[in-house]
């Protein structure tokens, strides 16, 4: 299927920065601004995401030969609405305040493009295996992204992190960056830092093959 | 501009010009803002002119390195950022402290002009991007207003203007509440002669109404200001309030109170008509006066916060190039019997 026989090391790997679903494939938007005001949020709905994207990645693998092409969305959405419905209930468990503070994301992750992407994109055409380690490595990636901007909008906007405080007496909280507009913002200044980097990167590879160039002429 | 006319111009048309370029324009800018500057400066003493100072160093200085980083020349000399910088100034409360100045500044060149390509094609006023900023990211500060002509307001400067960079400000100047607030909370109406001499509180240059509609006059007869934007706001704002006011005169203030109140002088006179932002055709000017006098009545009779001019104008910058779309002037010899 694929042109080139990839590593399974690079199927995780690639989840974390080359493909990362936040930064680089800016899928799954709705919980990133929403649910990402403190770190906490973002922690929990990442996890929550990963492990619905490991479920369904394995489950459509293993299906992957079962299920008729013209009722595949229905299937795949199907398979992952049983898994939220699971972490929905975990959370509720484990504590109500989080969910409470998720909120309706919770059972929005059903229609995470994210998810449904990589079920169609990847796990309906590859064996188990890397189909769960590839889901793990975008699930990874998502959880990183959103921690981080999750991070940055607690810290300028409550002056905490982790419920605990940063700053000593009288810091100027942001209130901006608690609102959904701070999402949008935060989301950008990690966008223009990931963009900075990868274009320093590619810089940095054309000049080497130019250099390349040069000595085999 | 003007070196042009030494050499032999070879180009498309227009051939004949006034002159005016955007230098000439904003300086003119600049003269009808200087009365406001200067009651602004005497009302509220060192903290507006250290608010009014920073504003415009903010904006032109931030300007000028993004030009520079971007390896393009500097744009500084043609004004138009020191005008956004000196509005910029002249929409703050007067005790904020500089350093929120100075990033609500930065925010607005930098997001609201520079992102979307410079002078010109602006989508949004900056200076008032700058301030909704502000106004989002620290709304206690930017709510708290200082009493005008306080004593010592030329001796001392508030502490407040002064505080610790991302450090919370202490208050130890004179406050109260501005009049559209005490008409929204208290159910008091300021008289008219307050409201037009500039004897209430509010931000450091939209308290003294009559100055500005001077300034405006200025522009409007030197053909700089097109006239239209900030009549139709007026006629639009005082109608719906007169219609209100029959209604009920105890809840609803009348036109003269709500077009003196607040930054609607000044929004009308001098944001709205960002020659960027607003429509390009007359009826489409009036059009957009129309909208934004609709949306300030709406915010300061039923919205939750006391004033609405800014994002009233920002929501209707955000319509400007939609109603240039909607009213498309004829093209002639199109249309209309031609075949």
């Amino acid at each position: 299927m694929a042109l080139k026989q990839v590593s399974p090391t690079d199927e995780f790997i690639k989840g974390l920065w080359r493909e990362n679903p936040v930064f680089i494939q800016v899928l799954g938007m709705c919980p990133a601004l929403a649910v990402s005001n403190t770190a906490i949020n973002a922690l929990a709905m990442g996890l929550a995401t990963t492990f619905v994207l490991l479920m369904a990645g394995l489950s459509v693998s293993l299906l992957r030969n079962f299920i008729p092409r013209e009722a595949r969305i229905v299937s795949y959405i199907c398979i992952i609405a049983t898994f939220v419905t699971c972490v929905d209930y975990a959370i509720m468990a484990i504590s109500i305040e989080l969910h409470r503070a998720l909120g309706a994301f919770i059972a929005l992750i059903v229609v995470n493009c994210l998810i449904l992407g990589r079920s169609e994109a990847f796990a309906s055409k590859h064996n188990p295996g890397r189909a769960m380690l590839d889901a793990l490595g975008m699930g990874v990636g998502f959880t990183v992204a959103l921690f981080f901007i999750g991070v940055l909008r607690e810290i300028l906007g409550s002056g905490t992190l982790f419920g605990v405080d940063m700053f000593p007496d009288g810091f100027q909280t942001w209130t901006v960056m608690v609102l959904p507009s701070g999402g949008f913002f935060a989301m950008a200044m990690w966008l223009l830092v990931v963009n900075w980097i990868r274009q320093r990167e590619a810089n940095a590879e054309k000049e080497g093959d130019d250099r390349a160039g040069e000595v085999a002429s | 501009m003007a070196r042009l006319y030494k050499h032999l111009e070879i180009g498309s048309s227009p051939h004949v010009t006034d002159g005016a370029s955007t230098d000439i324009i904003m300086r003119n800018v600049f003269l009808a803002l200087l009365p406001v500057t200067a009651f602004a400066v005497y009302a509220f003493g060192t903290g507006a002119a250290l608010v009014i100072v920073v504003a415009t160093a903010s904006c032109v200085l931030t300007e000028h390195w993004l030009c520079r980083w971007t390896g393009k020349p500097s744009t500084v000399g043609d004004w138009s950022v020191a005008i956004t910088g000196l509005l910029y100034g002249l929409i703050l409360p007067p005790d904020l402290p500089l350093w929120m100045v100075f990033m609500g500044g930065v925010f607005g060149v930098a997001v609201a002009k520079f992102l979307f390509g410079g002078l010109g094609m602006n989508a949004f006023n900056p200076a008032l991007v700058g301030r909704a900023f502000l106004q989002a990211a620290f709304p206690q500060p930017m709510t708290h207003w200082q009493l005008p002509f306080a004593e010592g307001r030329f001796e001392d400067i508030p502490s407040s203007v002064l505080a610790t960079p991302f450090w919370e400000p202490t208050y130890d100047a004179v406050t109260t509440a501005t009049p559209l607030a005490l008409m929204k909370f208290e159910g008091q109406f300021a008289g008219s002669r307050e409201l037009m001499g500039g004897l209430t509180s509010g931000s450091v240059g939209e308290t003294c109404g009559v100055l500005i509609l001077l300034g405006g006059i200025y522009l409007v007869a030197r053909n700089m200001m097109n006239w239209r934007i900030p009549a139709s706001i007026f006629l639009t704002v005082a109608a719906m309030t007169w219609v209100f006011q029959l209604y009920d005169p105890v809840t609803y203030p009348g036109p003269v109170f709500m077009l003196f109140s607040g930054g609607l002088m000044l929004g009308a006179v001098f944001m709205a008509t960002d020659m960027v932002a607003s429509p390009i055709t007359n009826a489409g000017c009036w059009l957009y006066g129309l909208l934004i006098g609709v949306l300030v009545v709406v915010i300061r009779f039923w919205g939750g916060m006391p004033e609405g001019v800014m994002y009233a104008i920002l929501l209707a910058n955000a319509v400007s190039p939609h109603i240039d779309n909607l009213i498309q002037p004829r093209v002639f010899g199109t249309g209309r019997g031609a075949r």
